[in-house]
């Protein structure tokens, strides 16, 4: 494993203010650092702050304190963002979040149109990652005609458009069907190894943490915080029947009994 | 069947869509012989005066009659013109004002009281004001008809750039879009169903502005020739021009519907249910 440090967290802190007074503690005082190349899974159960740390990192929720560094550079500058940092992330959220009235290809392309990489550039680099994730004949359709999964995979390959070093994903997989789900998850760990990204992950599902984890970081509530880090050291690439073994079944059964412990 | 395996092959072309079904095209010319059937058995059996309700045939040799008036082309052409530069102005200025407003909520707020009062007058109650102001002429034909069209397209907008898909506005911030870049590639696009809305039914009230700017004074247009034909006890031309305005709103209509699915065909009202 490479050492190189790509995400740094520093005394990462979010706090909300409600209204009619008072304040939400989502994250206490956090630090964390992500290795160059990466598979790490934020694993934790409701109202553990897991989403509002990857929306921090990926540029969306401006932290309250404390400091994160994006391949070296900072990220956030009070409620500003550094392009160069924000340049490197590619986001997947719950829902494909898909534009309706962009065909796939388009879809895809639209962080380089933002970029203002020209038209024919962005489309055929859109082509090309179609055929990555697995949705080879499908650039030209409307999202609408795509199944969860596939609409799934076009905003992974959207995500990866602009060619980022880190992919950042918000339980991308928990509106999907427990097979495609599995399938998925697969998918994933199969464009990881070819891409060589750093990724995070969000998920409440064990099973899927253990399966594309390097590292497990587990969160617990109120105050949200870190709770513990597992190595998941099961070998690559992971199938459906590294599930049987019975080390990834002591890894899930650790990590259950740490859950219900903070929950 | 896996995702995995499903993503592989593509499926047969989506089925088109479902077009109307071939009894409709033979019921509904049905229906239409059977109303004016109807309509001609009653003028010939009651002996109604011919001035209160003339007979299908009557209406039918005016319309041919009016078709063949020169003077008619120049009443339809007035009336087109001043629906369509009204309508034109009501799209430019509603949809510049509710992408405008839905965007500073503070102005919104400010300018509420005022949109509500002005939805709720009559916007009737001011043709005869805009004809002291602009006189009997082309202005005030036009800017009725821009003022009664304005509120569908304007609210539409409004509510289309305020109803913007959360996880929409995620996605530009995280791809780091500028202001510019997220109004034209998200909340304009985004918006159009609504617009869209708004803009169907503004180019109704469109008509009936000009329409009404046309009753009240001048010598020109569609709503000028209903009065005439009304002042002069020609109920039949009465009959013949009222149709003629119905096909001038019914070419508007294809026309807006002919545009509805050119600019969004990805939008279910265009293409059907899932």
């Amino acid at each position: 494993m490479n050492a190189v440090t790509e995400i740094e967290l520093a005394g990462v802190e979010k706090r909300y203010s409600v209204p009619g007074g008072g304040a939400v503690h989502a994250l206490s005082h956090t630090d964390l650092s992500v290795r160059k190349g990466e598979f790490l899974v934020l694993l934790g159960p409701s109202g553990c702050g897991k989403t509002t740390l990857l929306r921090m990192v990926g540029g969306l929720l401006a932290p309250s304190a404390g400091q994160i560094n994006i391949g070296g550079r900072s990220l956030w500058r009070g409620t500003a963002r550094d392009p160069a940092a924000l340049n490197e992330l590619g986001m997947v959220f719950q829902d494909a979040n898909l534009f309706p009235w962009r065909s796939i290809e388009r879809n895809v392309a639209l962080p380089l149109e933002l970029r203002r990489v020209p038209r024919a550039a962005r489309l055929d680099r859109a082509r090309a990652l179609c055929r990555t994730v697995g949705l080879a004949g499908f650039e030209k359709r409307w999202p609408r005609e795509l199944s969860g999964g596939m609409r799934q995979r076009a905003a992974i390959a959207r995500a990866l458009a602009g060619d980022p070093e880190i992919l950042l994903m918000d339980e991308p997989f928990g509106a999907l069907d427990a097979m495609t789900r599995e399938a998925m998850n697969i998918e994933t760990q199969r464009i990881w190894m070819e891409t060589g990204k750093t990724v995070i992950l969000v998920t409440h599902s064990i099973s899927e943490a253990v399966f594309l984890a390097d590292r497990v970081v587990l969160l617990s509530p109120r105050p949200g915080r870190i709770d513990s880090i597992h190595e998941i050291e099961l070998p690559r690439p992971r199938t459906p029947e590294t599930q049987t073994l019975p080390a990834f079944q002591a890894h899930v059964r650790d990590l259950r009994r740490r859950l219900e412990a903070v929950s | 069947m896996s995702d995995a395996t499903l993503s592989t092959v593509p499926p047969a072309a989506m089925p088109a869509r479902r077009s109307r079904p071939p009894l409709a095209l033979l019921t509904s010319p049905l229906l239409a012989v059977v109303l004016i059937g109807l309509w001609h058995l009653y003028v010939v059996q009651s002996g109604v005066s011919a001035f209160i309700l003339p007979s299908p045939l009557a209406v039918w040799n005016a319309l041919l009659e009016l078709l063949a008036t020169p003077s008619t082309w120049t009443h339809t052409l007035a009336t087109v013109q001043a629906t369509l530069a009204g309508f034109l102005i009501a799209l430019v200025l509603g949809v510049a004002m509710g992408a405008v407003l839905a965007k500073l909520p503070w102005l919104e707020q400010t300018l509420n009281p005022f949109i509500v009062a002005s939805q709720v007058v009559p916007k009737v109650a001011l043709v005869p004001l805009f004809v002291v102001w602009f006189g009997f002429g082309m202005t005030s034909k036009v800017i009725i008809a821009a003022v009664i069209a304005f509120f569908p397209i304007f609210t539409g907008t409004l509510r289309g750039v305020k109803s913007v898909d959360l996880g929409h506005r995620d996605v530009m911030t995280a791809f780091n879009a500028s202001p510019l870049q997220r109004a034209l590639a998200l909340d304009l696009p985004s918006s159009l169903p609504y617009i869209l809305v708004g803009a169907e039914v503004g180019i109704v009230l469109a008509i009936i502005g000009a329409v009404i700017g046309e009753y009240l004074g001048g010598n020109l247009g569609l709503g000028y020739l209903l009065i005439a034909k009304m002042n002069a006890y020609e109920t039949d031309m009465l009959f013949a021009v009222i149709a003629l305005l119905t096909a001038v709103g019914f070419g508007f209509y294809i026309i807006t519907v002919a545009l509805r699915r050119a600019i969004i065909p990805w939008h279910e009202s265009v293409a059907g249910p899932k």
